[in-house]
């Protein structure tokens, strides 16, 4: 048989039709749905008089627009309540398992999808929201879909789906002190920009990936989509493996070794090839962070913004021009010491344990500097109760910086935590769109070393000025 | 679905490049529970001004985009999240197709599912078709989905590409949950092999 990418593998396995001229039928192992754009689905189901093919292959969980206020499960208004609602309901009527509001196994869908051990190799796996992408860390085939697919794979478990290039994205090396998992997703969109890796699934290799650990991973494959990859999907190893192990969903005794065996069979045969091939050398990088208006708009957080001549094509001159305008910045300066109101740290990129522990490592012992609002939002309830075990929370709050519920809180602002116009925020979440945290809103995107070292000093700081010395 | 067969309408200009869709249609408007009704915050935090009056200087709100059916868009765009918010808000406001150099997947494959139509054109045509159309704001375009084509001005003729399936989908107005659903068969046997 041919040498085939793990890409191709999952695909094999999951096509149900594939006819040429015509999109694939591929079948989905589990479809994730939370409030946001699950509810016009099941009105077109009803609308139609149909049931959901496999309702064990759904679970449900709130999070987009849910409160982060401690011992305040209130709700920030009548149309969020309503969705809450009509997710709630809708689950009864189909039969869908849900993590509500107040469940303890509640949390962000990125994040207790492996958390609760449903995330496994091989798996396809959906959602109605771009970052699935994060899935792909366990060797899945996981991306995001638009409400009438959610509707599809309701009634029939499946997806109409043509088949995406492959694009290999090498890691070789070690990492420096201080330099991150999002450092290096950071540099992939500086590199290829937002649209280059459309009509791409990436496969994450090389030693650099390699030494993740799976939260690591997760952080990588859950920014694919800014570098605009549908998916990116990681080759499952001993690492995925002592994640999964014992987690509520996952294969128990005999049938968890016969899993394994399956799955390391997954990984890309030595000599497949990939439509297109980019290389990361992961010795030179340095803690990244964006200067603009989306994800590709980043670089080494030493260096200065680019000048204008730097582009060469008008529209993109044009572009920069409109992101300095919205971020008032001025072109060839530094960020290092631009002065900040707001620091986030939480979202389905970096709001997992480590995430957390990194953050608390540089808080340990200092202090949020005055004027600077901080916010720790945990991505489910299991990492909020680790970090509290840890003491994590402790060192947040004599820090000054806040600790929330777990959600998506200001990754996406829809729950009235968000930025006021013209604040300057330093964020590990994963978008630095116009309005994205707050209309008027400006964002830089980080790492959690980089964002509560800002926090600290009060202005963009390079994490190395204060670990390293 | 709504059927797309030909269309010939003066466009909107949008130069910019990257437009997302927290531009296209901002978060805080994602909260329905209903796909109509979205056309009115379509691109609202550059239409509308603080007071909530529309902003005159965007080019949604002039007189000479009223009634347009095609938005002239900069490269990539409808990048960022999977909301099918965003096509479901063009078509509220009464968009029927988006030429652009380039559109990002999921939006592109959202699109395709509410009778919206992109057409990826050529840098080169791009140009001249926003050229044209900045200049004279009536200048009139036609997209004729079965040729794939599109023309305007004097001799300007081009065709775009589309998959097969989707162009059908289009042109009857068939809608892809009723195919899909023909191969039940087929996806029983699946189940019952793999899973
Ligand atoms: S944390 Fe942000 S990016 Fe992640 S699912 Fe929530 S809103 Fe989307």
């Amino acid at each position: 048989m041919e040498p085939r990418t793990l890409f191709q593998k999952v695909w094999d396995a999951r096509v149900v039709v594939e006819e040429p001229d015509r999109p694939a039928v591929l079948y989905i192992d589990l479809h994730l749905i939370h409030e946001v754009t699950s509810p016009q689905a099941f009105t077109g189901l009803r609308e139609r008089g149909l049931r959901v093919r496999r309702p064990e292959k759904t679970i449900a969980t709130m999070d987009h627009s849910t409160p982060t206020l401690p011992k305040a499960l209130w709700v920030i208004d009548d149309q969020a309540k309503a969705q809450l609602a009509q997710l709630e309901s809708n689950c009864k009527e189909f039969g869908i398992e849900l993590y509500a509001l107040g469940d303890s196994r509640n949390g962000i869908v990125h994040v207790i999808g492996p958390e609760r051990g449903f995330t496994q190799p091989g798996k396809t796996i959906v959602c109605g929201d771009s970052h699935t992408s994060t899935h792909g860390a366990f060797g899945a085939l996981a991306f995001g879909i638009g409400t009438s697919e959610v509707e599809h794979v309701l009634a029939t478990q499946c997806l109409l789906q043509r088949k995406a290039k492959t694009l290999e994205v090498r890691v070789e090396g070690q990492l420096m002190p201080a330099v991150t998992a999002k450092d290096i997703i950071l540099a992939l969109c500086a590199e290829i920009g937002t649209g280059g890796g459309t009509g791409y699934v990436i496969e994450f290799t090389g030693s650099a990936i390699r030494a993740l650990d799976m939260e690591g991973r997760m952080t990588v494959c859950n920014m694919s989509i800014e570098a605009g990859a549908r998916a990116g999907m990681i080759g499952p190893d001993e690492t995925t493996f002592e994640y999964l192990k014992g987690r509520d969903h996952v294969p128990q005794g005999a049938d968890w070794d016969a899993a394994v065996e399956r799955w390391i069979q997954l990984r890309t045969d030595e000599g497949a090839t990939f439509d297109k091939t980019v290389v990361i050398d992961a010795n030179k990088l340095e803690p990244m962070i964006t200067y603009g208006t989306n994800p590709g708009m980043g670089m080494q957080i030493s260096e200065p913004m680019p000048t204008m001549d730097r582009f060469e094509d008008a529209s993109q001159r044009a572009a920069f021009e409109k992101a300095m305008g919205y971020m008032d910045l001025q072109p060839g300066q530094r960020l290092l010491g631009k002065k900040i109101d707001v620091v986030f740290i939480g979202s389905c990129t970096n709001s997992r344990i480590s995430d957390l522990r990194m953050a608390a490592g540089v808080f340990s012992g200092r202090k949020v500097a005055d004027g600077v609002r901080t916010l720790v939002v945990p991505g489910s309830h299991d990492i909020k109760k680790q970090a509290e075990a840890e003491g994590l929370d402790r060192i947040f709050e004599e820090a000054g910086a806040e600790w929330r519920e777990p959600g998506c809180s200001m990754c996406i602002a829809m729950n009235g935590d968000n930025l006021e116009p013209g604040q300057y925020a330093v964020s590990t979440s994963n978008r630095n769109f116009e309005g994205r945290q707050g209309k008027g809103g400006r964002t830089f995107l980080a790492s959690p070393l980089t964002a509560a070292a800002s926090a600290v000093r009060g202005e963009v700081t390079d994490p190395r000025t204060l670990l390293l010395s | 679905m709504a059927q797309f067969t030909t269309l010939t309408s003066h466009a909107v200009p949008l130069p910019e490049e990257n437009v997302d869709t927290d531009q296209i249609i901002p978060a805080r408007f994602l909260k329905v529970t209903d796909k109509h009704g979205l056309g009115d915050s379509l691109f609202c935090d550059w239409r509308y001004l603080k007071d909530g009056s529309n902003n005159p200087d965007f080019v949604l709100n002039q007189a000479a985009s009223q009634g347009a059916q095609i938005l002239l868009a900069g490269n990539n765009f409808g990048s960022g999240s999977s909301r099918e918010h965003a096509p479901w808000a063009l078509v509220g406001w009464g968009f029927r197709a988006i030429i652009s150099t380039g559109f990002a997947d999921i939006f592109k494959s959202n699109s395709l599912k509410n009778g919206l139509l992109p057409v990826e054109v050529s840098e080169a045509v791009y140009k001249r078709l926003m050229e044209a159309v900045q200049l004279d704001r009536s200048t009139e375009i036609t997209i004729d989905l079965q040729s794939q084509s599109v023309t305007a001005l004097d001799g300007l003729e081009t065709t775009f590409p589309i998959d097969a399936f989707s162009k059908h989908c289009l042109l009857e107005g068939i809608d892809q949950l009723g195919y899909l659903l023909s191969f039940d068969d087929q996806i029983t046997r699946h189940e019952q092999q793999r899973t």
